[in-house]
């Protein structure tokens, strides 16, 4: 019998010690059983309602073969009639599993129906393509026209419905929020799409959860839920264009930017740069984080990224750039006056 | 000398005092080139095994070498390129390199010992399937020392794993040697089948077949259905990468979904073409251990059938977020959820045979006792993972890989190594050590219980799988430290029955023809078996064989001074007619290089594909070339009912 109190002992205690001590300890979360939204609340609640209903199956089953077990212990053997044996067989194999997986199906589907429905008319439209190794996101209007394009960092009004449509520029990616919703993959040739709801404000984080390559480990993206104010005067400073230099500093900085290539890559609007293979840095200054929220957006990490962005991130498809100390410098203070 | 249909009361007995004629007849040749032509199916069985625990230890040390890597956040131990590496190797060597030779391997080894037979139908076929399969695990292996493995993971999709963004030789190794190795597998599962169907003793009736007989059957099928798909997807990704053909590619009118179909119709049924002889050697051993009949026997055959049939209508659970009509999504949650009704009446079943019996808890039924507890959990998991608005969160997160390590180790790995220490006394004639297999399974199963359960809590956490790093500020660390400290004890209880294995054939006493008293067929014959198997083909009149009083009555009439076996109905197992089998020989050897040529060369040149075609025309050739002696032999008279079957 030591060995049943085993089997429960250890993975009770396991399971209870990482659910009661962990959650504490996050800075940063992306956990699917904390949820800001109704999509990832229905979710949570079906996993909850999923298991309790397996922890009584389990504790069931190995209850009935401990007691079955227990019973070979006396000195004569029994065995069980062949009716017994058949009822047991009918009862617990057959009509409680076809039970209890009919209410699963059941209530998955409907929640599924909720999930994969149309958005309430007024949902904000986004357009999110994912690249290897960043996520490039475009706010659409009422005629599909991009009217804002940033990277990495999703910004939403909260009680609002958001409905995405999820691109790829190369390979397979996934979109997933664990506390907003559950994922939905961006496939090249296909235009998926997929809506959430927050509904209270603040940080989330997200990542790509098909494997799509080296970097895949580390292709975030944050999504910050606002109030409505906020994020239209968010959405406002984002359409415009970029900042003009205003000292000489940035003003070498831009001109190193055209020099050393930079705009071949990268789109910075309100300038001649209007590259398409790395993110859009009309804004950079305003975003939380660089690299896909590898590193925080300080002056210190853009620097060490832009001297090697394979050191932070291998296989990053930004090359090494070969500035000096002067230049790098200013082409920080410029990257740094887009905000 | 007359051949006639032998029968149980056939008066003249060839083989009285037959046994130096035997021996001399079923010769393995001996010596570093006689390996070479080996076709005995218990030599090939034995190999099949051996070949596969090796690679499962490869695996195991992969996964570690992982483990160590994700035991702190932004660990720099290895590069993302050669992570992902090994993240490839472990998955392609578990699935295809472990799991699916293992099974087969013990099926070649015992199911001719079940049914009461010498050898399997197509011993020389057999042989081939061996050699491919070395072929394809050392060359994925040279690819890894080399730096060459693929790194697209082992699902290996599209267009990751297409030219345009995996231009090196990796991927190209891939598609080559699972088109390669699914040939063995084939060629394995189809031998199963006309085994089992064609050569049952006489009397043993489909009614009567071991069950895990019937499992392997069920298995054979399974791998006949589904193993073509994934050859047909590598063999469409060859050539997308060889011949720039557009299957996979959106931009020229092709699909990267239609590889998803083609790889999980055949993944999905994979994972129970593991599971499904799992469950027959679970039956085998319960129903060893606590000296009774399964209880149930048509309802847990008819449970792994059903198995068989349902795997093949959920494949699309693996796809739940690619983006497919919801509606069309609903049908696979149900049909991945009601896997759970065959599963619970087997379950139950078991539960009731052992009901109240004085069951012996040796280290094969700890093994068992130890699946129940994982391979619940992990079906309950299952069932959970088929819920497309769970699987939504759960997809491709640390849940699934939780998930499935219980599915796999707790349904396939654990009985295999019940199997293990069950059949082992069989195979080498000497008893495993007692004590180290009680320290080697409480050591895995408190291991892995301790490096899988935690796993769960990780997804839930949103962490995704296949990532090689992960950040500090995600607060994934303690579990992720937990985990790789308990993948080394569970590591180290493997090693302890490795160690078993090589020091107890020295310490250990003598098995003897029935230590565990058991109840089929392979337990009359000698321990270890003769090459011959059975000295008399046995007549079996009950599903226990040997748990009857009366003495086993035997064949008669089967030549001993050639290779003969007996072929009986397919239904009710009348004898049929005798067939005589194949000698030792090179050419399978001969054939498996030449075909291995073709197949590696393509990688390289696709002209060496056509150099490899005809080298394997001229060995074909030298295989079926006439050298059979009795064909001197005057020929039967008209209607004889001997048969050749090779």
């Amino acid at each position: 019998m030591s060995f049943w109190s085993k089997v429960s002992k250890n993975a009770f205690y396991v399971g209870m010690l990482l659910m009661l001590t962990l959650p504490l300890a996050y800075a940063q979360s992306q956990s699917a059983i904390e949820p800001a939204s109704d999509q990832a609340k229905g979710i949570s609640y079906i996993w909850w309602s999923m298991f309790w209903v397996a922890l009584v199956i389990f504790v069931a089953v190995m209850l009935l073969l401990g007691w079955g077990l227990w019973k070979g212990r006396s000195k004569k053997p029994t065995q069980l009639s062949y009716l017994a044996s058949r009822n047991l067989v009918v009862i617990a194999g057959v009509a409680i599993p076809l039970i209890t997986v009919l209410c699963l199906v059941g209530g998955s589907l409907m929640l599924g129906r909720s999930l994969s429905a149309q958005p309430p008319d007024g949902a904000l439209e986004v357009r999110i393509t994912g690249w290897m190794w960043w996520w490039q996101i475009e706010y659409l209007d009422d005629n599909n026209k991009v009217i804002a394009t940033t990277a990495n960092e999703l910004h939403i009004p909260v009680n609002r419905p958001i409905k995405l449509y999820l691109e790829s520029g190369d390979v397979i990616h996934s979109f997933w929020v664990p506390q907003l919703h559950g994922k939905t993959d961006l496939i090249p040739g296909r235009t998926n799409s997929s809506w959430f709801e927050a509904n209270v404000a603040g940080t989330f984080r997200g990542q790509c959860a098909e494997f799509c390559g080296l970097q895949h480990a580390l292709m975030g993206f944050l999504v910050v839920a606002e109030s409505k104010a906020e994020f239209q005067s968010w959405l406002k400073n984002q359409q415009s264009e970029s900042q003009q230099p205003k000292n000489s500093e940035t003003l070498a900085g831009q001109q190193v930017f055209f020099k050393t290539g930079c705009q071949q890559c990268h789109t910075i609007r309100g300038t001649d740069a209007a590259g398409t293979a790395g993110p859009d840095l009309t804004h950079l200054a305003s975003r939380e984080s660089i690299a896909a929220v590898t590193r925080k957006n300080s002056r210190a990490h853009l620097g060490g990224w832009i001297a090697d962005p394979n050191g932070i991130k291998p296989g990053a498809k930004m090359p090494l750039s070969q500035l000096n100390a002067k230049q790098l410098s200013n082409l920080l203070d410029y990257l740094q006056s887009l905000d | 000398m007359k051949n006639q249909i032998p029968t149980e009361q056939a008066i003249f007995d060839h083989q009285q005092g037959s046994e130096p004629i035997l021996d001399k007849t079923w010769l393995s040749p001996t010596g570093f080139f006689g390996w070479f032509t080996h076709v005995n199916q218990r030599k090939i069985g034995f190999r099949f095994v051996v070949t596969s625990l090796i690679f499962f230890a490869l695996g195991g040390l992969l996964a570690l070498l992982m483990r160590l890597q994700l035991v702190q956040p932004e660990n720099t131990l290895m590069g993302a390129e050669f992570y992902h590496q090994i993240m490839t190797m472990h998955g392609t060597t578990m699935m295809f390199f472990f799991a699916v030779p293992a099974m087969e391997g013990l099926g070649i080894y015992l199911v001719p010992l079940m049914l009461g037979t010498r050898d399997m139908s197509f011993p020389r076929l057999n042989a081939f399937g061996y050699y491919v399969y070395l072929i394809a695990g050392i060359t994925l292996y040279l690819a890894l020392f080399l730096g060459m493995a693929p790194d697209t993971g082992w699902f290996s999709y599209v267009p990751l794993a297409g030219i345009e963004f995996s231009p090196g030789k990796g991927v190209s190794f891939w598609t080559t040697m699972i088109t390669f190795i699914e040939i063995s597998a084939l060629t394995a599962a189809v031998e199963l089948i006309v085994t089992i169907l064609k050569q049952r003793a006489p009397g043993m009736t489909l009614n009567r077949m071991p069950i895990f007989v019937w499992s392997i059957l069920v298995m054979s099928f399974m791998i006949v259905f589904a193993m073509p798909t994934v050859m047909v997807g590598s063999v469409l990704l060859a050539l997308d990468r060889t011949f720039a053909t557009q299957f996979f590619v959106a931009a020229g009118g092709g699909d990267p979904l239609l590889w998803q179909h083609l790889f999980w119709f055949f993944g999905h049924p994979e994972v129970y073409i593991i599971v499904v002889p799992a469950l027959g050697i679970v039956s085998t051993i319960i129903s060893t251990f606590c000296q009774r009949e399964i209880f149930g026997y048509t309802a847990v055959v008819l449970s792994m059938v059903t198995i068989g049939f349902v795997s093949f209508g959920l494949w699309v659970h693996h796809m739940f977020t690619t983006g497919l009509p919801h509606l069309g999504l609903s049908f696979f949650t149900a049909a991945s959820a009601m896997i759970a009704i065959p599963s619970g009446v087997q379950i139950f079943c078991w539960i009731a045979t052992l009901w109240g019996s004085k069951v012996r808890l040796k280290t094969p039924m700890l093994f068992i006792m130890g699946f129940f507890a994982v391979f619940v959990i992990g079906g309950l998991t299952g069932v959970m993972a088929a819920s497309i608005p769970f699987d939504m969160q759960a997809h491709d997160s640390y849940f699934v890989v939780a998930h499935l390590h219980y599915v796999l180790i707790g349904g396939a790995v654990l009985p295999f190594f019940a199997g293990l220490y069950y059949w082992y006394p069989k195979m080498t004639g000497k008893m495993l050590s007692e004590r180290l297999g009680q320290w080697s399974f409480w050591l895995i199963f408190v291991g892995l219980n301790l490096t899988f359960f935690p796993m769960h809590q990780l997804g839930l956490d949103g962490m995704p799988r296949r990532v090689y790093t992960y950040l500090h500020s995600m607060g994934w660390e303690d579990i992720n430290f937990f985990v790789t400290c308990a993948a080394f004890l569970m590591a180290f209880g493997f090693l302890l029955t490795f160690i078993n294995t090589f020091i107890s054939p020295h310490k250990s006493k003598s098995a003897g023809s029935n230590p565990w008293q058991a109840d089929t067929l392979e337990w009359w014959a000698e321990s270890p078996p003769r090459n011959y198997n059975f000295r008399h083909l046995p007549v079996v009149n009950s599903r226990t064989p040997l748990w009857q009083k009366a003495p086993i009555h035997k064949v008669t009439g089967i030549r001993a001074d050639r290779r003969e076996t007996l072929i009986t109905t397919l239904l009710d197992a009348k004898a049929q007619s005798v067939c005589i089998m194949p000698t030792p020989t090179y050419w399978p050897f001969v054939l498996a290089l030449t075909v291995g040529f073709g197949f590696l060369g393509f990688m390289f040149k696709p002209i060496l594909f056509v150099v490899g075609f005809f080298l394997s025309f001229f060995a074909i050739l030298g295989w079926l070339w006439p050298s059979r002696p009795w064909l001197a032999e005057k020929p039967p008279e008209e209607g004889h009912p001997i048969r050749g079957l090779q």
